[in-house]
């Protein structure tokens, strides 16, 4: 574990989150308590894998890291200040901390072209900034995240691109107005199989070049052990076990993290549930 | 009990008749023997849906089987020529003799009908001299064999949890008894415990009633670990086909390499993936 006392200044910290929500039944309600007391900071350079089931809350982390959902109680803090909620605050909030979406054929709008998608937020984030400096950031960062060369991705839209060529235009919108912090809610689990472990590798690089922090939210256990830092296991609102990632991996100590680890599939358990199922009949 | 053939597919061909024709599936051979889990593994487009929906005499125009025969080699003995089958024939193999449970079959349920009135349907349609009484018993038994309480018969599909849609699904493709059952991702919307467990009640129920599976996903991993022979393909072709372990251990094709390289190791080694770059750097500096 780092220092955490040197650190406290940067950092995107969560504190004892809480989200309830009310669930009406004719006249009765009920409390749903989705994310419960939930705390942990994303520190520059590295990466928090999530890991749970859905309906865990690890969605509802993210959408309130990211101010797209308010808390019931606890705070989001960026480098120790509260995170605003409104107004041109939360502007510049959002300039530094960005989300990429799980479904890259939901998240761009298929009547823009791909430059489009890269110099809205730029131009959102910079209102001075002039038309021409806009486009060549724009192409940079299209270039950044390996789609080369830009000039032929530029002008196409979204339907012209496969789902991993689509992802990586969502990380480099979400790059452009400049974020140090990225929130990947599976960013990788509607992709094909065979490009996944590519994306991954770039959020990767482009963490190292730039110090990003990202939250890696993901129900695969393999790639969270192999991409982050740490690994957080959420289970019914609530983190359950949480360390260094191999450690949790390879040294599950909570109950759920070793039924998770059971559940994943597992080649060199290779005809070990055949004989399991033979002898229980 | 193994050994012998069940299903034995050559040279088949599927065609999408639109313009220009798109070639989904060429050439494909294989042959499925009783009690056997063939896994078809192969990423998106590579035809192995399409390949499902031709061994079940599934296609819908534009597609098109092209060339190719299929036999169905019945219990009794008797070989059904699949391919030339029209009128009732059709509807005496189709879920009698192969049944399928769907992509998506979270969504494959009729929404306003039970899970009783869905059963009976099928007895109904297929085993039209069955009493009332038989069907009812029959579709309590279906249900307790996959774990669904039978007090859910009378449950509509949206008062089941997704688990619990999938294991109705596969209750209804076990309901006429199907000497081969061919699962078209049929874990993959779920939950990974929840699809631990539809997984070993498939492997259980094979175990207890003897049904050959095919088992279609891009879940590499995992048809290692439950299949006996795994085909995998690429546009339209079965690149290669193996015992699950030689796959595993041996690869040939470049393509079976690249998939298994996809899935890193949970518990093994760490790959040569970016991270661990970084990590030297960090161990050094």
């Amino acid at each position: 574990m780092t220092d955490r006392t040197e650190m406290a200044g940067s950092g995107l910290e969560a504190r004892n989150l809480v989200r309830d929500y009310r669930i009406r039944r004719g006249f009765r309600s009920t409390t749903l308590h989705a994310v419960a007391d939930v705390s942990f900071t994303i520190e520059p350079g590295r990466t928090v894998a999530l890991v749970g089931e859905s309906g865990s809350g690890k969605s509802t982390v993210a959408r309130i890291l990211a101010r797209l959902e308010s808390t019931t109680s606890g705070g989001v803090l960026l480098d120790g200040h509260p995170a605003p909620t409104r107004g041109a605050q939360l502007d510049r909030y959002r300039s530094r901390v960005q989300m990429v979406f799980q479904d890259p054929f939901a998240s761009l709008n298929p009547f823009h072209t791909i430059l489009h998608h890269v110099e809205r937020p730029l131009r959102i984030h910079n209102p001075r900034m002039r038309g021409a400096e806009i486009r060549d950031r724009a192409h940079e960062l299209l270039e950044r995240v390996q789609l080369t060369p830009s000039t032929r991705f530029a002008e196409r839209r979204p339907h012209e691109l496969s789902g991993g060529q689509r992802q990586r235009v969502a990380i480099a919108r979400a790059l452009a107005p400049g974020a140090t912090y990225i929130i990947a809610d599976e960013p990788v689990s509607m992709l094909d199989v065979s490009i996944r472990l590519g994306v991954l590798n770039l959020l990767a690089e482009l963490q190292r070049s730039e110090g990003l922090g990202v939250l890696y939210i993901t129900h695969d256990l393999a790639t969270a052990r192999h991409f982050s830092d740490e690994i957080l296991v959420m289970y019914r609102g609530e983190i359950v076990e949480r360390g260094d990632a191999d450690t949790v991996i390879l040294d599950p100590q909570h109950a759920y993290t070793r039924t998770l680890l059971d559940a994943a599939a597992d080649p060199d358990r290779l005809g070990q549930l055949r004989e399991e199922v033979r002898k229980g009949g | 009990m193994s050994g012998r053939p069940v299903l034995t597919a050559r040279d088949i061909s599927i065609e999408y008749e639109v313009d220009p024709p798109v070639k989904a599936v060429q050439d494909v051979s294989l042959t499925l023997h009783r009690g056997e889990i063939l896994g078809l593994a192969g990423e998106s487009g590579c035809g192995k849906t399409t390949l499902a929906y031709g061994l079940n005499r599934l296609l819908k125009a534009p597609a098109l089987q092209t060339s190719g025969e299929i036999v169905f080699h019945d219990r009794d003995g008797d070989d059904i020529d699949v391919v030339g089958l029209s009128g009732d024939g059709l509807r005496r193999y189709r879920w009698d003799k192969v049944s399928m449970v769907f992509q998506g079959s979270m969504n494959s349920l009729n929404p306003v009908m039970s899970v009783k009135a869905q059963l009976d349907d099928v007895f109904r349609t297929h085993r039209p001299g069955m009493p009332r009484a038989e069907r009812a018993r029959r579709s309590a038994e279906l249900l307790g064999l996959v774990g669904v309480d039978p007090s859910r018969l009378t449950a509509f599909p949206h008062e089941l949890s997704g688990g619990m849609r999938q294991r109705v699904m596969i209750a209804m493709a076990l309901a006429l008894d199907p000497q081969v059952m061919i699962m078209d991702e049929p874990t993959t919307a779920l939950d990974v415990v929840v699809q631990r467990g539809i997984i070993r009640e498939i492997m259980r129920l094979r175990e207890r009633l003897g049904f050959a599976v095919i088992f279609i996903t891009h879940d590499l991993p995992l048809l290692i670990e439950i299949s006996d022979r795994i085909a995998v393909m690429l546009e339209g072709r079965i690149v290669e086909l193996g015992d699950a372990e030689r796959i595993y251990r041996e690869p040939e094709h470049a393509y079976t390499k690249r998939l298994l390289a996809s899935f890193p190791s949970l518990r093994g080694d760490r790959g040569g993936f970016v991270r661990r770059r970084d990590e030297q750097e960090g161990a050094s500096a």
